[in-house]
Order: C-alpha cells, then structure tokens, then sequence
C-alpha cells in the first residue's frame, strides 16, 4: 500500500500538522503489521463481519471517526460568530481530512490510483464550481450540492447493497442481515428524495423553473400512497430472500426519485427557503442511515449535525411566516396570486411617487436610515450601489442600519451574505427583533426590493393569507422609500401593500440598482 | 458496534447538533447551510469503502461515481464557505 500518495490526498494546508501525525500513527500500526492484517481480514471475512455492524471494530477506527465527528461539530459551533467562523470552517476541513485517510488506511486498497482520479476529478469540478459562484446564486449553488449528497447517498446504498461483502454485512447464510437492509433501504430513499426535490429546487431557484407551484390533481393522496408504497417496500425488502430482492430495491429507488419531485413541484417561489432548509436536513438523515449501515460514527454524527441543523433552520423559516410546516409541504401558496389580491381594487388608490433627486434631498436630511433589503435586491444586483450609498450617507454624517427578516430573500442569510460581500460591517445589520422597535426614532426607512415583510396588514388583517408573520413596523418611520420595479407587482404572498399608499410613503419606482445609483449620483453631487 | 451502541450515539449527536446549531448566529445560516452541505458528505467514506473493496465489476464503479460526487461536495463546499465567510467583516478603524 502507498501511504504516501495518502498525504496528498485531500487536506487542507491548516490541518496538515495534523494530518501528517494521523499519518505517522497509521504508518507505525503498519510497521506491527498485526493490527493491518487483523483488519484486513476482518474486512474480508464474512465470518467475522457476522456481527453485522460494519467494519468499526479496531478501537483506534473507531476513535478516529469519533474525533472526526467531534471536529464537525467544533466546525458548527464556530459559525455562533464571524469571528470564530472561518476557524470552524477549518475543523470541518480537518475532520474530513481524517475520516477520509482513516477509511483509506484501514481499507486493502486496490485501486487507489482510481480513487485518487475520481477524488481529483470531483475536487476540481468543486473548487471550480466555488470560486466562480455569484453570491447571489448561492440558493440554487446550495440546493445543486444537495442534490448531490442525495445522489452519493444513493450510490453508497447501492454499492453496500451490490456488494455487502466490502461492508461486512453478510449474515452467516450468505444474505444481507435484516437491519442492514431496513437501513440500507431508509439511505437509499431519503438520498433519491433528497436528490430529485433538490434538482427541482434547483430549478426553480435558478430560473430554469417557473417559480410558481404546479398543483396536480389528488397530489396529497398520490405522494401519501407513494410514501406508504416505499415503508412498504422496505418491509418486504428487508424481509426478502437473498435471490428476491432486486426488484424490490430497484422499486423502491424508482419510486424515491419520483416522490421527492412530487413533494417539492407544488412549493412556490415563496417557500423556497424552508424548501432548501428541509432539504438540507434530508440530506444529512441520508448520510446518517447510510452511518447506521456502516456502523461508522464521524457519518453518524454529522447526519444528525446536518439533519438537526436543517430542521431548525425549517423551523426558524415558518415560524418567520407564521404558517406550519405541513401546510409549506402541502404546497400550493401563492397559487392564487391574480384572484385573492382583489387587483381591481388596488390600482385605483392613489399614491406618491417620487425621483431619486427627492430620496437623496430627504436621505441627506435624516440624522437615522433604516434599509431593508429584500429578494428584489439580489435580483438586482444593488447591494454594491447600496454600500457606496451607505458610505455617501455616513459621510454626511447620517447613521445607516441594516434590517433583516428571516425570510427575506431565497435561503436562511441570503441578504446578510449579499451584504457581506458588499462590503457592509456585519455590526450594522440587524435581525428583526433586535431592531424593530427603533423605527419610531427613525427618519426614513428604506425598503429595497422587498415586500411581504413590511406589509401591516400580517398585523391587522385577519383574512391575509400573511396574517401573523412578524414584518417590520414601518408604517411607524417618519419617511418611507420604497423601491419598486412598478405598481403592477405584488409580493410572492400575492397581497396588497397598505405602506404603498402611506402619506408618508415615496414610490421609487425603478430597477433597485438604477435608482440606488441615481441616489447616490445626487448624494455625492 | 452493536445497534444500541449506535443508536445512543446518534441520539446524542442530535441533541448536541440541536444545542449547536441553535447558538449559529442568523447572520451567518447560509455559510451554516454550506457547510453542512460539505460535512455531510462525509458518505464520502462508504463511496471510498465500496470503490477500494468491491473488487471489479458494478458495485466498484458504483462507489467511484460516488466518490467523484462527494468530493465535489466536501470540495465545493468548504471553499464556498470560506470565500462567505472571509467577506464578514467588523468595522475597521479608519
């Protein structure tokens, strides 16, 4: 076995100290020769596999993983603060580093060098992928790698399943033991529902989608009968005879990938962030079934890291729009835009619209902004123009804040990352409870592409399909600017807008870069 | 390691990943989103195990396809949040 050409596989610089020891206490084992041989064999033998978990039996495999997954969870909690993120962000590296040299140095390798082309391969499509990335396709760039980890998850299930031998889930008569199998089966279908409702999310996300959810007919009985069709299949699977299981495994995968793009074509535009969350959290599941089928715990660990983490983030996103889980699920939201916003209606009140020339005068006057950025924003590529805007206002001596809702946008912190990359200091911008209460004292507040998370009516209307979501008091600013591409519009919710037709409210209407640029121009002239 | 042992740690892992991940700043859930995406796909491990031991044949090229999209993940994934991640930035005393 070459353990050198193990060095160079992947690791970040930060870790190699790290690395190079791990390596140093695998090459030692090699030369007592026992403990490889022991788990060669072990790895082999059927035999000895029969206890049916996996391959984790030298202690110090074992060990590795658990540190690896201790690492992953250093890497979380360095995200509590910018300050301590990019730290993290190195644990996780590291503790990848070591479950991957660890899987390679306990395993008899007969082809690394195709291991090392496919690693090679795959880390350059990856890099590539990330350093050309716009930040403002980060939602589908993230949907698009969980979809991903579904696929990998797929694979992995179906190469234990081809060939449970390399796993050590043989049982003593030749055939797959039964745990093994509920878990391999459980993998198999949360990665494909994982992948397929991630490339539909994708989709949408990236615009090669309609937005808009397509409702089929009876969809709930269809996706529960599909669901219970695949339980079904596992049940039989597990329980199947050596030589029968094949076409039970080949449905149940068929069935996985057609369920996960029902479950997510009636999601609208609007629900994407919890979509992309709820996804996220599959993912991780998917990985941690696969852990459970390979008794392997740095896998065990981080599925549960990833899977909790994906669900909090569903939930902090729904609770933010005030609507349940199960009815994002259910799908269908923002349907009947055209038929509940009552458009008739809406056109005939009147409402002031105003130049850039206007905003920039008023901006100058203000002593406190406040600026909500919404999903228009991004579209609009303005949070460069609002930056050096920000700056303008600062220099005249104008305090600038940043208010974010946790909705606005396509994913959990999309705005703040947007902001981020415009260079914006993160210590002024704001989540919504931390800054709601200063609108009164505020001179102007300036709403920049969004919508339904200042619209009153989530406080007062009670037949608002938004009624309950928690949004901005901005009705309470002394000014408010609004920036729109046209009155035509409406948000994702399909709602009317009482801060439209404020007396104290000014239309900017125009593409939010245009217009911020326009600003800015009178600001500095 | 038999099942209970497993389970034990799994539930665990959920809690610690609950407490963990609720103490994540809001600012920064989607270098939060991008890294677990990359750490999930420590699965990379059972595509590594099937690529080195299936010998040849369908299960063997089954896990290199995995491998090759693993990699692209954890790779992606981590340089993604570090480029996220290196644009937060604090004030700086001009």
């Amino acid at each position: 076995m070459r353990f050198h050409s193990l060095l160079r596989s992947p690791g970040p610089r930060s870790g190699a100290g790290l690395i190079r020891d791990l390596a140093k206490l695998a090459r030692l084992r090699i030369k007592s020769g026992l403990t490889v041989v022991g788990l060669a064999v072990l790895a082999s033998s059927p035999a000895h596999a029969a206890t049916g978990e996996g391959l984790a039996v030298n202690p110090w495999v074992a060990l590795a993983y658990l540190v690896a997954g201790v690492f992953f969870i250093l890497a979380l909690r360095g995200l509590s603060s910018p300050e301590t993120s990019r730290k993290g962000n190195r644990y996780g590296m590291v503790g990848m580093a070591i479950a991957v040299i660890t899987t390679l140095v306990t395993h008899q390798i007969a082809n690394i060098i195709e291991i090392g082309v496919a690693i090679l391969i795959g880390g350059m499509i990856g890099v590539t992928i990330a350093r050309r990335i716009a930040m403002t396709a980060m939602p589908e760039l993230v949907a698009g790698f969980h979809s991903l980890v579904g696929l990998a998850a797929v694979l992995v299930g179906w190469a234990a399943y081809l060939s449970p031998a390399a796993f050590g889930l043989l049982d003593a008569d030749g055939g797959i033991n039964s745990v093994s199998k509920i878990e391999m089966a459980l993998g198999i279908a949360i990665g494909a529902i994982t992948f397929s409702g991630s490339v539909i999310a994708f989709a949408k996300l990236s615009g090669r989608m309609r937005g808009a959810p397509i409702l089929l007919p009876a969809r709930h009985v269809i996706n529960l009968g599909t669901l219970a069709t695949i339980l079904v299949l596992t049940a039989l699977f597990a329980m199947a005879a050596p030589g029968a299981t094949m076409p039970l495994i080949v449905g149940l995968t068929v069935l996985a990938f057609v369920i996960g793009f029902l479950l997510i074509i009636p999601i609208g535009g609007a629900d994407m962030p919890v979509v992309v969350s709820m996804l996220n959290s599959y993912s991780g599941w998917a990985a941690a079934a696969m852990g459970f089928t390979l008794g392997n715990t740095a896998m065990i660990i981080t599925g549960a890291l990833v899977g909790a983490s994906g669900a909090i983030l569903s939930y902090i996103m729904c609770r933010a729009m005030n609507r349940q889980f199960l009815a994002v699920i259910a799908g269908g939201f923002g349907a009947d835009a055209g038929g509940a916003g009552g458009g008739e209606a809406r056109e005939q009140r009147p409402y002031k619209q105003g130049s850039a020339d206007d905003a920039a005068f008023m901006l100058k006057q203000a002593e406190k902004v406040i600026v909500i950025p919404g999903y228009g924003m991004a579209v609009a590529q303005a949070q460069h123009a609002l930056r050096e805007m920000t700056d303008l206002l600062e220099e005249q001596g104008v305090e600038v804040k940043f208010a974010i809702h946790p909705v606005a946008g396509r994913m959990p912190g999309h705005m703040n990352v947007l902001l981020a990359e415009a260079s914006v200091d993160y210590d002024k911008v704001f989540e919504l409870e931390d800054i709601n209460s200063e609108f009164a004292q505020c001179d102007v507040a300036f709403i920049i592409g969004a919508n339904d998370v200042v619209n009153p009516a989530a406080k007062s209307d009670k037949s608002s399909p938004i009624y309950g979501m928690p949004v901005f008091d901005v009705d309470k600013a002394r000014q408010v600017f609004f920036i729109k591409r046209s009155m035509g519009g409406v948000g994702y919710a399909g709602v009317d807008n009482d801060v439209f037709y404020m007396d104290q409210t000014m239309m900017l209407l125009a593409d939010a870069k245009k217009m911020v640029e326009e600003i800015n121009k009178a600001l500095d002239g | 390691m038999d099942f209970i042992s497993i389970l034990s740690i799994f539930v665990m892992a959920c809690f610690v990943g609950y407490y963990v991940v609720w103490s994540v700043t809001p600012a920064l859930h989607t270098p939060l989103m991008a890294v677990t995406n990359a750490i999930s796909s420590v699965i990379i491990v059972g595509a590594l195990i099937a690529a080195a031991e299936a010998g040849e044949g369908l299960a063997k090229w089954v896990g290199l396809g995995a491998v090759v999209l693993a990699s692209i993940n954890i790779f992606g994934g981590f340089a993604v949040t570090e480029r996220m991640l290196a644009m937060y930035k604090k004030k700086e005393k001009k």
